[in-house]
């Protein structure tokens, strides 16, 4: 009862700093809230980051509960979902898509007391942490299996948002697919979105049209894969989460974040009070970026050699960004031998030699 | 035998009761469908009308209904005279972008002026000016040739989709946003900031519009020669070709009133609430204010009451997805019923029940 009392003195400007104080101190479980931009049964991004949270909540057991929104509109709306849980008393929130990035930033500067984890974006605070998963590692693997599995040397790419964290995707996969195969063409679409079946489907079919036939995806759903099995002798890879339901035929791999040992982290961490605001980004090392089941639709070396690739880059012998590469201009930004740092793959927004077209702009 | 028996008048009594039996029966239902998903409907129900209002927090939810009912109040204000007139503008959603684009487009041409005095009022022209000109594109074409409104108008919001995603990628792009998309965040920007007139209560210029726009309405409707040939040309075209009024000139200042008021609240909200020219701006205010602008009988008064409906229902919605994890999709079921319900009993403002066989006149 005394928070509600608070709440109607603490009406204007010492509203937020009012409330952040009392909500600490309350007993029971601790509330963790987590924004997602999809619903929580997408069978990709969304529902894995709601399955790493259930698993978090498993783990703490009833030391916690999960408080969740699904298909929250990036803007406005978010804002609003973010301060309701922030009066609800969450104390740490995670806001999963690249596009809450500001309204993350505008609701943590009013509740000091609020922890926040934003997914992907690179504004921090006080009490803003960014965190992201080198996918990148995975599609040097993706593009690996892309470039030995091709026989018509066309490669789809169903790319969602032009951001850095797809172009650089794009890029990795279209390096390692070059290396096995220096015929291999790269087909992009770009539907900017994260998430829309049916424009998934039709630009997975629009590709295979085209006579592709290996489709890799930066967006959220199933759909590219239903497309694949219906076209029939089609390899799509999993998107975010396993995507085991499609193997081993189209399915033959998948790239799968794995954000539950993470989220556990920062939990604890909050319960500690040892939190602090970081920039994290890790990869297969780690565990945050698996990679999934290698299907028997390919063959046994192939697989032995990308399970080799995946080994190196998570015992940091390999990075997929080792040069000499070049761009489309043909300028040369890394000299042979000399591996990509953070602050040129967090800003990379430009295509590698060989892949023909625009990054959308 | 039930027959129905059209009315002689249409009933008083029942115009102004329908829409309150609308909200019940859709109450009913409603949680009848939450029961069904197996929530508790009663506390399901108050979480959403009552909660809000009068709830824990609702010191905060009062001034965000301000915030989400102004945009809907101010496009279904303009919507109305169309309608009461036979005027279909169904792509108010379109006008909106524009007016967004317009007014974003000319803050960040002046970007960074201190000027506010001039950036400000100039944003509020050219927001209007793009509402306006997309509404005029419909209007001309129906006026020169007899094109249907409805489908030009719904058809151009997909083109402004489109404008808006090529904007937010291009043209106005943040060029300190490292690399991604979306424009200059406005709220950092005190010349253009459409910010709260007093901190905390919601109240920015939008909602002072909004509020202007009912008034302003309320008294073109029922004291000027204007507002009477709007109603005569809805009820009796003929009539009110005989009476001087030209029914060229009508689609004109409907369709163009209606596009100025969107574009001018698709100018508010991007300088304001939302902050940003992003893809995902738009979250379908214009197609909404078609329920506010019916749900309020057409009338200003009405349309200020359905407007805070449907921002209740917005935010309540919000509430109940996060407390009892009602999904998404059910919200919006329950949203769209409050329209399907008003027209079916609608029908007894001009008919009424009879019971017992049908006499053979």
């Amino acid at each position: 009862m005394k928070r509600r009392t608070l709440l109607k003195t603490g009406a204007t400007a010492a509203f937020a700093a009012a409330l952040g104080a009392p909500l600490r101190a309350q007993d029971g479980p601790m509330k963790v809230g987590f924004v997602y931009v999809g619903p929580i049964n997408d069978g990709g991004w969304t529902q894995h980051h709601h399955h790493s949270a259930k698993e978090m909540v498993e783990h703490f057991g009833d030391a916690v509960e999960l408080v969740y929104q699904e298909s929250v509109p990036e803007g406005p709306d978010a804002e609003r979902v973010m301060t309701q849980m922030c009066l609800q008393g969450c104390q740490i929130i995670f806001t999963t898509s690249f596009g809450f990035m500001d309204p993350t930033i505008n609701v943590a500067a009013k509740f000091p007391d609020v922890v926040f984890e934003h997914a992907t974006g690179y504004k921090t605070a006080d009490n803003v942490s960014v965190y992201s998963a080198r996918f990148y590692e995975g599609r040097a693997i993706q593009g690996h299996l892309a470039g030995k599995m091709t026989q018509s040397n066309k490669v789809g790419y169903i790319a969602s948002v032009p951001i850095p964290e797809v172009v650089r995707g794009i890029n990795s996969a279209f390096i390692h697919a070059r290396k096995v195969n220096p015929d291999v063409e790269f087909k992009i679409i770009w539907i900017f979105e994260w998430l829309n079946p049916a424009k998934e489907a039709d630009a997975a079919k629009a590709l295979i049209e085209q006579g592709c036939d290996v489709v890799l995806q930066h967006t959220d759903s199933t759909a590219p894969h239903a497309a694949a099995k219906e076209a029939g002798g089609v390899y799509t890879f999993g998107q975010a989460a396993d995507m085991a339901e499609f193997a081993p035929m189209p399915r033959i791999s998948s790239i799968i974040d794995n954000w539950a040992p993470y989220y556990i982290d920062r939990v604890q961490a909050v319960m500690d009070g040892t939190w602090e605001s970081v920039n994290t980004w890790q990869g297969i090392g780690e565990g945050m970026v698996g990679i999934g089941e290698i299907s028997s639709a390919v063959p046994d070396d192939v697989k032995a050699e990308a399970e080799a690739m995946r080994d190196a880059i998570a015992a940091g012998e390999y990075h997929p960004f080792t040069g000499p590469l070049t761009d489309q201009s043909g300028t040369e930004f890394l000299a042979e031998g000399e591996v990509a740092d953070d602050g040129l793959l967090a800003g990379m927004n430009f295509y590698v030699e060989g892949i023909e077209g625009d990054i959308p702009s | 035998m039930i027959t129905l028996e059209r009315r002689p008048q249409p009933s008083r009594a029942w115009s102004y009761l329908s829409p309150l039996l609308a909200v019940i029966v859709t109450m009913i239902v409603g949680g009848l469908v939450f029961a069904a998903l197996g929530k508790p409907p009663v506390e399901a129900i108050r979480t959403i009308f009552w909660d809000p209002l009068f709830g824990d927090f609702a010191s905060y939810f009062r001034p965000q209904l301000l915030v989400k009912a102004a945009p809907l109040i101010l496009i279904a204000i303009g919507l109305s005279f169309g309608f009461r007139a036979g005027i279909w503008n169904i792509g108010a959603e379109g006008q909106y972008i524009m007016g967004a684009l317009f007014g974003a487009g000319l803050a960040l041409a002046f970007y960074p002026s201190e000027a506010r005095w001039l950036v400000f009022p100039l944003m509020i022209v050219a927001g209007t000016l793009g509402g306006l000109i997309w509404a005029m594109i419909p209007g001309l074409l129906r006026v020169y040739f007899r094109t249907n409104e409805i489908l030009v108008s719904l058809m151009l919001v997909y083109v402004a989709d489109f404008l808006l995603d090529a904007m937010a990628l291009g043209l106005l792009r943040n060029p300190d946003g490292m690399g991604f998309p979306g424009s200059r965040n406005l709220q950092q920007y005190p010349a253009a900031h459409n910010a709260e007139l007093i901190a905390n209560t919601g109240m920015h210029w939008g909602v002072i519009a909004a509020f202007f726009a009912v008034v302003a309405a309320y008294i073109l409707l029922s004291r000027h020669i204007f507002g009477f040939n709007v109603r005569l040309a809805g009820q009796s075209p003929r009539a009110a070709a005989f009476a001087g009024v030209s029914a060229d000139k009508m689609v004109l200042i409907c369709l163009g009133l209606s596009g100025a008021l969107a574009g001018m609240a698709g100018m508010f909200e991007v300088a304001g609430p939302s902050g940003q020219v992003l893809a995902s701006f738009n979250v379908g205010y214009g197609f909404t204010a078609i329920i506010v602008a019916f749900l309020g009988r057409l009338h200003p008064v009405g349309i200020l009451l359905a407007g805070f409906l449907m921002a209740l229902t917005y935010i309540g919605g919000e509430l109940a997805q996060m407390n009892l994890q009602l999904p998404r999709s059910a919200i919006q079921l329950f949203q769209g019923m409050l329209l399907f319900f008003l027209l079916a009993v609608d029908v007894m403002t001009n008919f009424r029940i009879r019971f017992g066989r049908q006499k053979v006149a």
